[in-house]
C-alpha cells in the first residue's frame, strides 16, 4: 500500500512542473490573498464597521433617539420621496431608450448611447449647478419664476406655489440627472444580446405592440431592469453633491438623509449622523447583496441556458 | 434577415420611444449643460481667465487632478491584485469580498466621507498610530530635503489635510479597476500560459510578458475610470479634507464656494473647465475600450 502512494507520488510529482508552470507558488498565492484582503479590509470594512460603532457608541437607547427627532423624519420622508419619483421616471426612459436602440436601425444610434452615459462623466457638484443656472433666480427661467418681471407668469407660478431651486422639484431634477443613465445602460446590452426574432414572432401571430411588450419583451429584461432599479435607487437616495447644490439645506424642509448627515454632523451631534448614516450603510448592504443575488440568478440561467 | 433589418420594420413604437428618449434626454441632460456653456460665453474673455486661473483655483487643480492621478495609480495596482485573486483563488469568504467591492457604489459619498474621517483622524482606528508615524516621516523629509517643501506638498496630518483627500479618493475609485479587469481575466486563455510555459519561460515572465500585456488596455481603462470618478468628487471628500484654501481644497468645493457667494459665472467658468476635462477623458474611455475589444478579437 505504501508503495504504491509512494509510487502515485513519484507519477504526481512528474506531471507537477506543468501545472507549476501556469500555477502560482503556494506562497505568492497566499501573499496576494493577503494583500488583497487587508488594502479592502482598511478602504471597505473598516468604513462599514466604523458608521456601526460610532453609532452606538452612546448606547443603543441613544440611537434609537435620533430617529424620533422631527427633522430626521422629514429628511426620511424625503429621501423616499425623491426616489419614488425618479426610479419611476427613470425606469420608463430607459425602457424606452432601450426599445428604440435595440430594436431598430437609425442613424446617430451610437451618439445616443454616448449622450446617455453623458451624466456620469459630470462632477455631482455641476449637476446640482447647471439646474440653478436654468432655474435659479439668475438662471433662464429665473425671471418667469420671479413674479415682478412677468407678472401673469409669475403670479400664475406664485398661486400654484411653484419653486425649483432650494425647493422640492429642483432636489428631484438634480437626482433624476444623477441617475439618468443605470437603468439605459442595464437594459441596452441585454436586449441587444437578445435580438428580435421573439417579438417579431409574437407581431406575426397577431400580438398587440403593448402585449408583445408586456407579455415577450418584460419577461426576458425582468431581472437586468430590476438590478438597474437597485443600482438607480441607491444612488438616488444617496446622492450628496447635487442635492447640496440645489436644496438650501432648510430644516425639515428640503434636506435628504445624506444632508441631514452633514448638517447632524457639523454641529457635533456625531452619534446621530452615525445613526442616519447607519441606515443609508443598511441600504448599501441590502442593495448589494440583492445585486449579487440577481448575478448569482443569471450566471446561473445562462449556465442551464448553455 | 436583411428585409427585417431594413428601416420599416414590423414593431411597434419606434417613433414613441425615439420620441420620447430624445425629448427627455434633451430636457433633462443637455439644456441644462448647455446652460452652463451659454452662460460661461457671456463673460469676457479676461473674466473668464480671472475666474478660472486665479492663484486659489489653479492650487485646487493642482490637488485634484494630482490626488485623482495617485488614487488611481494606487487602485491599479491593488485593483490588479485584488481582480486576480477573485478570479484566480478560492478562499474561504471569497463571494462576500466579492460584493464588498461594489461597496463605494452603493453607500452614499457623504457617510464614506464622515466614515473614513472617523477613522482616519488622530483619535481613529487608524489615524491614531499612523498620524504620529506620518508627521514624523514628513518632517523628517522636510529637514532632509528642505527646497522640495515636503510639508506642503504631502501634508502633516492625515484627515483634515492632503492625505485625507488621497483617501477618500482612493475609496470611490477602488471598484473600476477591479470590474473592468474581471471580465477579461475571466476570458483569458489557459492556452496562453500552458504555451508560454512550455516554450521555457518561467512564471514570471508567463505573467509579465505574456498575461499582463493582454490585460494592459482594460487596466488603463479601470485607471481612466477611476481617475475620472475621482476628479468630479465632492461628498467625500469635503469631510476628510480639512478644506484650507490653497491647500487642501478640491475644485468641486471651490464650484460651491462660488455658489455661495452669489458668483454664478466664476462657479460656471470652474464647471466649464472641469465639464471639458471629463469630457475629453470619457471620449478617451470610449476610445481606450475599443481598443481593448479589437486587441481581444484578435
Amino acid at each position: 500500500m505504501a508503495t504504491t502512494v509512494t509510487h502515485l507520488k513519484a507519477q504526481l510529482g512528474a506531471a507537477a512542473p506543468a501545472s507549476r508552470a501556469t500555477q502560482d507558488a503556494p506562497w505568492v498565492r497566499w501573499s496576494l490573498i493577503g494583500v488583497a484582503l487587508v488594502f479592502l479590509g482598511f478602504f471597505l470594512v473598516l468604513p462599514l464597521a466604523a458608521v456601526f460603532t460610532e453609532a452606538l457608541r452612546k448606547g443603543i437607547a441613544l440611537y434609537f433617539q435620533s430617529f424620533t427627532d422631527a427633522d430626521t423624519l422629514a429628511a426620511v420622508r424625503l429621501t423616499f420621496l425623491t426616489a419614488a419619483i425618479a426610479v419611476p421616471a427613470n425606469v420608463v426612459f430607459g425602457v424606452a431608450a432601450a426599445w428604440c436602440i435595440t430594436k431598430f436601425n437609425f442613424k446617430g444610434k451610437s451618439l445616443l448611447i454616448t449622450l446617455i452615459d453623458l451624466p456620469f462623466a459630470v462632477s455631482p457638484v455641476i449637476s446640482g449647478l447647471i439646474y440653478v443656472l436654468v432655474f435659479g433666480l439668475q438662471g433662464w427661467l429665473g425671471p418667469y419664476l420671479d413674479a415682478g418681471t412677468h407678472p401673469w407668469l409669475g403670479d400664475w407660478l406664485n398661486q400654484q406655489d411653484i419653486k425649483v431651486i432650494f425647493a422640492v422639484p429642483g432636489i428631484v431634477l438634480a437626482t433624476i440627472f444623477v441617475t439618468f443613465p443605470f437603468v439605459a445602460r442595464e437594459l441596452i446590452p441585454l436586449m441587444q444580446a437578445q435580438g428580435t426574432d421573439e417579438e417579431y414572432a409574437a407581431i406575426t401571430l397577431g400580438a398587440s405592440g403593448w402585449q408583445t411588450f408586456r407579455r415577450v419583451t418584460l419577461p426576458n429584461i425582468k431581472w437586468g431592469l430590476f438590478y438597474g432599479v437597485i443600482l438607480c435607487n441607491a444612488r438616488a437616495m444617496g446622492e450628496f453633491g447635487a442635492v447640496s447644490v440645489v436644496s438650501g439645506h432648510i430644516r425639515g424642509e428640503t434636506n435628504t438623509m445624506p444632508l441631514q448627515v452633514e448638517i447632524l454632523y457639523n454641529e457635533y451631534n456625531f452619534v446621530a449622523a452615525f445613526a442616519v448614516s447607519s441606515l443609508l450603510a443598511m441600504l448599501a448592504m441590502v442593495t448589494l447583496v440583492l445585486k449579487s443575488l440577481i448575478e448569482w440568478r443569471y450566471a446561473q440561467s445562462r449556465a442551464t441556458h448553455d | 434577415m436583411s428585409s427585417v433589418r431594413s428601416s420599416r420594420s414590423v414593431l411597434p413604437g419606434f417613433g414613441l420611444s425615439l420620441g420620447f428618449t430624445l425629448a427627455y434626454l434633451g430636457l433633462i441632460v443637455l439644456v441644462p449643460l448647455l446652460a452652463a456653456f451659454i452662460r460661461t460665453s457671456e463673460m469676457s474673455w479676461a473674466d473668464f481667465v480671472t475666474a478660472v486661473a486665479s492663484p486659489r483655483v489653479l492650487a485646487s487643480y493642482k490637488l485634484s487632478f494630482g490626488a485623482s492621478f495617485l488614487a488611481a495609480l494606487v487602485n491599479s495596482f491593488f485593483g490588479l491584485i485584488v481582480a486576480w485573486v477573485l478570479v484566480r483563488y478560492s478562499f474561504f469568504g471569497k463571494r462576500v469580498v466579492d460584493a464588498l467591492v461594489d461597496l463605494p457604489f452603493a453607500l452614499p459619498t457623504a457617510v464614506a466621507g464622515i466614515a473614513l474621517t472617523a477613522i482616519y483622524a488622530n483619535n481613529g482606528w487608524v489615524g491614531g498610530w499612523m498620524e504620529p508615524v506620518w508627521t514624523a516621516a514628513v518632517a523628517k523629509l522636510d529637514a532632509w530635503m528642505p527646497w522640495a517643501s515636503w510639508k506642503d506638498w504631502l501634508g502633516l496630518k492625515i484627515a483634515f489635510d492632503r492625505p485625507g483627500v488621497f483617501i477618500a479618493l482612493t475609496f470611490i475609485g477602488l471598484p473600476f479597476v477591479v470590474r473592468t479587469l474581471q471580465p477579461v481575466l475571466e476570458e483569458l486563455e489557459p492556452e496562453l500560459e500552458e504555451a508560454s510555459a512550455s516554450l521555457g519561460a518561467n512564471r514570471w515572465q508567463t505573467i509579465t510578458r505574456v498575461i499582463f500585456p493582454e490585460l494592459l488596455p482594460a487596466l488603463i481603462t479601470g485607471f481612466a475610470m477611476a481617475f475620472a470618478r475621482a476628479l468630479g468628487e465632492y461628498g467625500s471628500v469635503v469631510f476628510i479634507a480639512g478644506n484650507m484654501p490653497m491647500h487642501s481644497e478640491i475644485t468641486p468645493l471651490l464650484i460651491i464656494t462660488k455658489l455661495e457667494q452669489y458668483d454664478y459665472h466664476g462657479a460656471t467658468a470652474i464647471a466649464v473647465v472641469m465639464l471639458v476635462s471629463s469630457f475629453c477623458l470619457l471620449l478617451l474611455i470610449n476610445l481606450l475600450q475599443k481598443w481593448s475589444r479589437r486587441h481581444h478579437r484578435v
